[in-house]
């Protein structure tokens, strides 16, 4: 046991971090699933983490009501935001998410000015932010989703956000609701990158509005990229890797982002399945989550 | 008041065009929305800075060099990370997740090689001499970037609708399968758009350095929305459309800057963005297909 405390001194953090970054990569496995490239969850991530910190600071809210708050808020916004952009394919749908996370990032250090209210911090970010996060909490998550996923590829809805992936008209001339069903996977995919928002404001007590941008939302892909949508455990190997990776890789100074780059770049080149990819010992030509 | 915005906005459309011409471009030629264009073009700066401080050149040599060096950088991009996927016919998405990893790349590349702080070029680097009309007032450094962003503007398209080349470019736009059954060498014609397009980038890096006195590895990254905005506004590939995009784009950031509240600067190319995208995706100068040069 001692052993393990020992571990948990030196590395409980990154564990949670590691913990979090596969809630962060579950999110976005949601619309990769359905063949859809959107780049919004940091921002989705930014309103989980600043509205359930406002409710706990405030309100003294139990954590559990303060993430449920954050990933509805989330959701909510996805939907309002769903309704335009969803109607876009491609690389369209990437581009009208992508200045999403800077949108958030404006709103929250304007927020305060504008309200005349002392809320969000700013551009100084809001600190004190109680510790509440726990492993036990972040594992429960974890599993829950981990059971969600595993039921997807089997369910009505798997089976339709599958057809959407592979052919969208074709799914729709099945008598697929296309747009209904990509909404579900965008609202679904944000609820739980607010959670994951909320889990990490309440790890490391502060919210940062510089930390929800582009290079968040590119990491979180990152995370699904590496690990691969081919099957449920991918996000959460290249979540868990590209969390670990970083810490091991001190050496390099400041090369060491280049990691993740090359690692993109690499596996979409050479393994667009990504690392877990079932298919790869009885290999048949069938169009899976290439991303 | 009112003219003085007029003028900054006239420059600085300019600017956002010369740095959306060669994202349009490869978009219109490979059909590749290249997000690791804004790092060339940071990429760009630090070339010409590096020409600058340390060989100690001119300006004005410093330009076409760093132009030269970013085109060579373009041509690296394209052989390394999209031309695998071209001869695997990969999905669109996959060399746009392609080009966001070399992005990253360049971007970390740069913060080891040059760190992460603000670097400038030299005082003297470029005459300060500021003209007064009435009741504009405009420096010679602006005058210059107008000057020299309109006549590569131009050249390109001379370039584009006048040579052999440009014939070869809109014809790989137009069908690369068609363009090689007709006897175009189309990979040469993609590595000589990539270098173009990097020359474009690197060109742009260098005036926008000059301009606000800044290079940084993060100097990409604004540039990138605003560049995504020009082009969709004109319609992606569609090179006309990049430089009304970018004067349409000025304008409206100047003029909401001036007029309503500065703390908006950033949120106009986002909402251009979205709007321009529901209400006509291929453009303000679009046809029904978005694909060309």
């Amino acid at each position: 046991m001692s052993a393990f405390s020992n571990f948990w001194a030196s590395y409980g953090s990154v564990v949670q971090f590691a913990l979090i970054n596969m809630i962060l990569a579950i999110s976005i496995y949601f619309t990769l699933y359905s063949g859809m490239l959107s780049l919004a969850n940091a921002g989705f991530m930014a309103i989980g983490a600043y509205l359930s910190a406002v409710l706990t600071i405030r309100t003294g809210l139990p954590l559990p009501l303060g993430l449920a708050c954050g990933g509805l808020a989330a959701a909510a916004v996805a939907f309002l935001l769903g309704l335009p952009v969803l109607r876009l394919r491609g690389i369209y749908l990437a581009i009208a998410t992508i200045g999403f996370g800077e949108i958030v990032r404006i709103f929250a250090i304007n927020f305060d000015k504008f309200s005349g209210l002392q809320l969000l911090g700013g551009a100084e970010g809001l600190a004190g932010v109680p510790k509440l996060t726990t492993p036990a909490a972040l594992l429960v998550t974890l599993l829950v989703l981990v059971y969600l996923l595993i039921r997807l590829p089997r369910s009505r809805t798997g089976r339709a956000l599958a057809a959407i992936r592979q052919d969208e008209n074709v799914a729709a001339s099945m008598g697929v609701d296309v747009f209904r069903y990509k909404m579900l996977a965008f609202v679904l995919g944000a609820f739980v990158a607010g959670l994951a928002g909320g889990f990490d404001a309440h790890l490391t007590r502060f919210v940062d509005p510089n930390s929800y941008g582009f290079d968040a939302a590119v990491n979180i892909l990152a995370y699904a990229i590496l690990g691969g949508t081919a099957h449920w455990a991918g996000p959460l190997l290249g979540a868990a890797i590209l969390t670990v990776l970083p810490e091991s890789l001190r050496f390099l100074q400041d090369y060491r982002g280049i990691v993740n780059g090359l690692i993109i770049v690499v596996v979409i080149l050479y393994l667009p399945r990504g690392l877990v990819d079932p298919k790869a010992f009885h290999r048949k030509e069938t169009p899976h989550a290439e991303a | 008041m009112f003219w003085q915005q007029v003028v900054n906005a006239i420059w600085l459309g300019a600017v956002y065009s010369l740095f959306a011409l060669g994202y349009t471009l490869v978009f219109g030629v490979l059909g590749i929305l290249n997000l690791a264009y804004p790092s060339i073009y940071m990429w760009g700066a630090f070339f010409g800075l590096v020409a600058v401080n340390t060989l100690h050149l001119p300006i004005w040599l410093a330009l076409p060099l760093a132009m030269l060096a970013s085109g060579l950088l373009g041509m690296l991009v394209d052989l390394l990370a999209f031309k695998p996927l071209r001869a695997r016919k990969a999905p669109e998405l996959a060399a746009l997740i392609s080009s966001i990893g070399t992005s990253i790349i360049l971007i970390n590349l740069a913060q080891g090689a040059f760190q992460a702080q603000v670097s400038r070029f030299p005082f003297e680097t470029f005459p300060v001499q500021v003209y007064t009309l009435g009741p504009v007032t405009i420096t010679l450094l602006q005058i210059t970037i107008l000057g020299i962003s309109l006549a590569i503007m131009l050249l390109l398209g001379w370039l584009i609708r006048g040579t052999r080349l440009g014939q070869s470019m809109r014809a790989v736009a137009f069908s690369p399968v068609t363009a090689a059954r007709l006897g175009i060498p189309v990979e040469r014609v993609i590595g000589q758009t990539a270098f173009i397009a990097g020359a474009l980038a690197g060109a742009a890096g260098v005036l926008l350095g000059l301009a606000f006195n800044s290079v940084s590895p993060f100097m990409g990254e604004p540039m990138n929305l605003k560049g995504l905005t020009v082009i969709i506004l004109g319609g992606l590939g569609n090179i006309e459309g990049a430089v009304l995009g970018g004067f349409i784009l000025a304008f409206s950031e100047v003029m909401s800057v001036a007029y309503l509240s500065s703390d908006l600067r950033d949120a106009v190319a986002f909402i251009l963005l979205i709007l321009i995208l529901l209400f006509r995706p291929n453009g303000l100068l679009g046809r029904t297909t978005s694909k060309k040069a």
